[in-house]
């Protein structure tokens, strides 16, 4: 199944689509007005590329340089060099710890990596803390956000999924009630978690300490009451100065959600006294990217998930439709570069309007490198062939002015003495579903102006 | 000063109206554009699909047509875009170089090459504008509502110059139609949900006529209006510019 086909089924309920594309919008609005506020955001946004584009040259320095201090602050640094050692890592601290009840707070790469399914069946408990992450491990879906990972959901929805896994009354859908059901709930697993598992969103080379940034304030629950805490981190997250971080905390929240800052900006340098604390570092993939000159940007990425509440697309066929760990714009880089014959359509699901790369607080070039992917994935043949042979007898059909003329022609007439319901027949002419064809001129402009020059 | 006119594939076939248009509003600002008959199109709906190497005589093609004029203007800022933006794919000989830096769509020619600020004329009408993405974001030649809420561009001054004319103010200044090239039949169905979304946005804030400088968009919204019998006419900007003035 392609991103079409997923997106026509998402399409298919016109009043969620609206809503889903309104309560989009909504996010991206309020992002519009914190980033009007401050007039150097655009001068943020080309130091914070400029920053990442200077990390990403020097990674194997700032990796070193950033085990090196974590090591020196007492903290214990491993490196997976995919999914699968990532997973055994973890699975190994925790059971260094006999510990069976973990709490984790979002983290994009665990779900990249698959971390929950690999520890309930090592009989591991692992319960994600941030409220959206939590209702949809409930109900056992994947996030469709990089952000609002449950944005797909509607209040009532939530409402179902609190009365079957919570006990919450049967058509419970005020916000309150809910938030207040899943605070109870977490409170009991917070307490009892003896391993916490967190994100990283800025890794700083120069102190060895990562910084995390939440607004639900779970992660620093979770992180201060267990005995031992694992920060999960892709080689990308580095920054190389402590003084660098502030250029991309105004930068984050603005773009994310248009809140100046996030509520928690919380730094992890050591272990508190009588605790450990880990950090996986993970490549799965990104040296990878590293080695494509043409998408190594996307490894600039601070995952604020503002190409995706901007994007017309996404904002219409929902997180789901992309089918890959991180949906939108950005997703649709980043993912060919793991499997692309799975998703050699997302670099499709776009009108290349280049929103998303204006948003991007950090600059990638996000829409040219949907362009570019386009163009490997037709060299390694993972377009339709339909495609590509009707391609190949069109770019005959245009170096040639005579052939173009009579083809246009046959067209223009072909749609003038045909029926409409051939012209327009739906199985035959997508475009017509919702569409009426250009009404057929007498004469094409060549025709006209062949006519002028005789008269 | 030599100034070509192209007129890109589907204007040719289908809105040859545009093309005439295009080509008498020049003369009017004083320049006559010649039409170089071996012309055919620039390549993009190939190269958006992923065959750019398919394209490539196409690109040649354009660059034998177009190497000896001095600006080739087009009434689409999409193609003029692809030309500046994906040319890059041939060796970069003075030919290339030159149909790169040549190309301009046509209000940005009106508004930036001849300086043309204003229009004489009257158009009292309710005028919906639509920016192309390529046009905007681009070739710059409108505001971004990423980094600023004021709405200017350059269609947004030339039309604004007409007498009685007034400009719609849409809720969402910018966002894309949903043509997208290929796009419109490989993602039909987005594709059009996009594009009735950017009607209702017109219609919901009494545009009576619905214009841009993108005929590639303004197909697309076309087929739409007219499939709802909306009571709406669409329009290019040289339509309505060379239609004012005298």
């Amino acid at each position: 199944m392609n991103h079409a086909t997923r997106a026509a089924k998402f399409i298919g309920d016109a009043d969620r689509t609206t809503w889903h594309d309104e309560t989009l919008w909504f996010v991206r609005t309020k992002r519009d007005k914190a980033v009007y506020a401050v007039p150097e955001f655009q001068d943020l946004r080309e130091l914070a590329s400029q920053i990442k584009n200077h990390t990403l040259s020097k990674l194997d320095f700032y990796l070193e340089q950033f085990e090196e201090q974590a090591k020196r602050n007492g903290v214990h640094v491993h490196w997976a060099a995919d999914a699968d050692e990532h997973n055994a890592i973890i699975l190994d601290i925790i059971r260094q710890h006999n510990a069976t009840r973990i709490v984790k707070s979002k983290s994009m790469l665990t779900e990249e990596c698959h971390l929950n399914p690999h520890l309930i069946a090592n009989g591991i408990e692992v319960v994600d803390t941030d409220l959206g992450e939590r209702i949809i491990q409930l109900r056992d879906e994947a996030p469709s956000h990089l952000v609002l990972p449950a944005i797909h959901l509607k209040k009532e929805d939530v409402g179902e999924t609190f009365f079957q896994h919570l006990g919450t009354a049967k058509g419970e859908v005020d916000p309150q009630v809910l938030t207040e059901a899943a605070r109870q709930h977490l409170r009991a697993r917070f307490l009892a978690a003896e391993v916490a598992i967190s994100g990283v969103n800025f890794a700083v080379a120069e102190t060895g300490g990562i910084v995390i940034c939440t607004n639900e304030g779970n992660a620093d629950l979770g992180v201060n009451l267990a005995h031992v805490h694992i920060g999960a981190m892709g080689i990308e997250k580095l920054i190389p100065r402590l003084s660098d971080l502030s250029v991309f905390t105004r930068l984050l929240a603005r773009s994310a959600t248009g809140q100046p800052v996030t509520t928690y900006t919380s730094h992890y340098t050591k272990p508190a006294d009588g605790k450990e604390m880990h950090i996986v570092i993970v490549d799965n993939g990104r040296t990878k990217q590293l080695g494509r000159p043409d998408f190594r940007a996307s490894l600039k990425c601070i995952r604020c998930g503002a190409c995706m509440n901007t994007c017309p697309v996404y904002r219409r066929s929902g997180g789901h439709s992309y089918d890959a760990t991180v949906p939108g714009p950005i997703g649709s880089i980043l993912s060919p570069n793991i499997d692309m014959k799975k998703h050699s359509s997302l670099p499709f699901a776009s009108t290349l309007c280049g929103s998303c790369s204006d948003v991007c607080p950090v600059k990638i070039d996000i829409h040219t490198q949907l362009y570019k992917w386009r163009q490997v994935l037709a060299e390694a043949n993972e377009i339709p062939a339909s495609k590509k042979w009707s391609m190949k007898l069109m770019g005959r059909f245009l170096t040639s002015p005579r052939a173009l003329g009579i083809g246009g022609k046959l067209a223009r007439h072909g749609i003038k003495f045909l029926p409409y319901s051939l012209t327009h027949a739906r199985h035959f002419n997508v475009w017509a579903v919702a569409r009426e064809l250009p009404e057929p001129p007498k004469q094409s402009f060549h025709e006209w102006y062949q006519q002028q020059e005789v008269k | 000063m030599k100034v070509a006119l192209f007129v890109p594939c589907y204007v040719d076939q289908f809105y040859p109206q545009v093309g005439i248009a295009s080509l008498q509003l020049l003369e009017k600002l004083g320049v006559k554009a010649e039409f170089p008959a071996a012309q055919t199109c620039c390549g993009q709906p190939l190269a958006n699909s992923g065959c750019e190497r398919d394209a490539l005589p196409i690109y040649r093609h354009y660059v034998d047509t177009f190497a000896a004029y001095d600006y080739v203007v087009a009434p689409s800022g999409s193609c003029v875009y692809h030309v500046r933006k994906h040319f890059d794919k041939l060796e970069q000989t003075p030919d290339v170089q030159q149909v790169r830096t040549s190309a301009y769509d046509l209000i940005d020619f009106i508004y930036n090459v001849l300086g043309v600020k204003e229009i004489p004329g009257s158009f009292p009408h309710r005028v919906g504008l639509h920016l192309s993405c390529h046009g905007q974001r681009g070739l710059h030649q409108a505001n971004e509502s990423e980094m600023t809420p004021v709405r200017d561009g350059q269609l947004r001054q030339l039309l604004g110059s007409l007498d009685g004319i007034e400009l719609t103010h849409l809720d969402r200044n910018d966002e894309c139609c949903g043509f997208g090239g290929t796009f419109c039949v490989s993602e039909a169905a987005i594709s059009a949900r996009m594009g009735q979304d950017r009607v209702a946005d017109h219609l919901r804030n009494g545009t009576s006529v619905l214009t841009g400088g993108d005929m590639s968009c303004l197909m697309h919204l076309e087929g739409i209006v007219r499939r709802g019998k909306l009571p709406m006419r669409v329009m290019h900007a040289a339509e309505i510019l060379n239609g004012t003035i005298s």
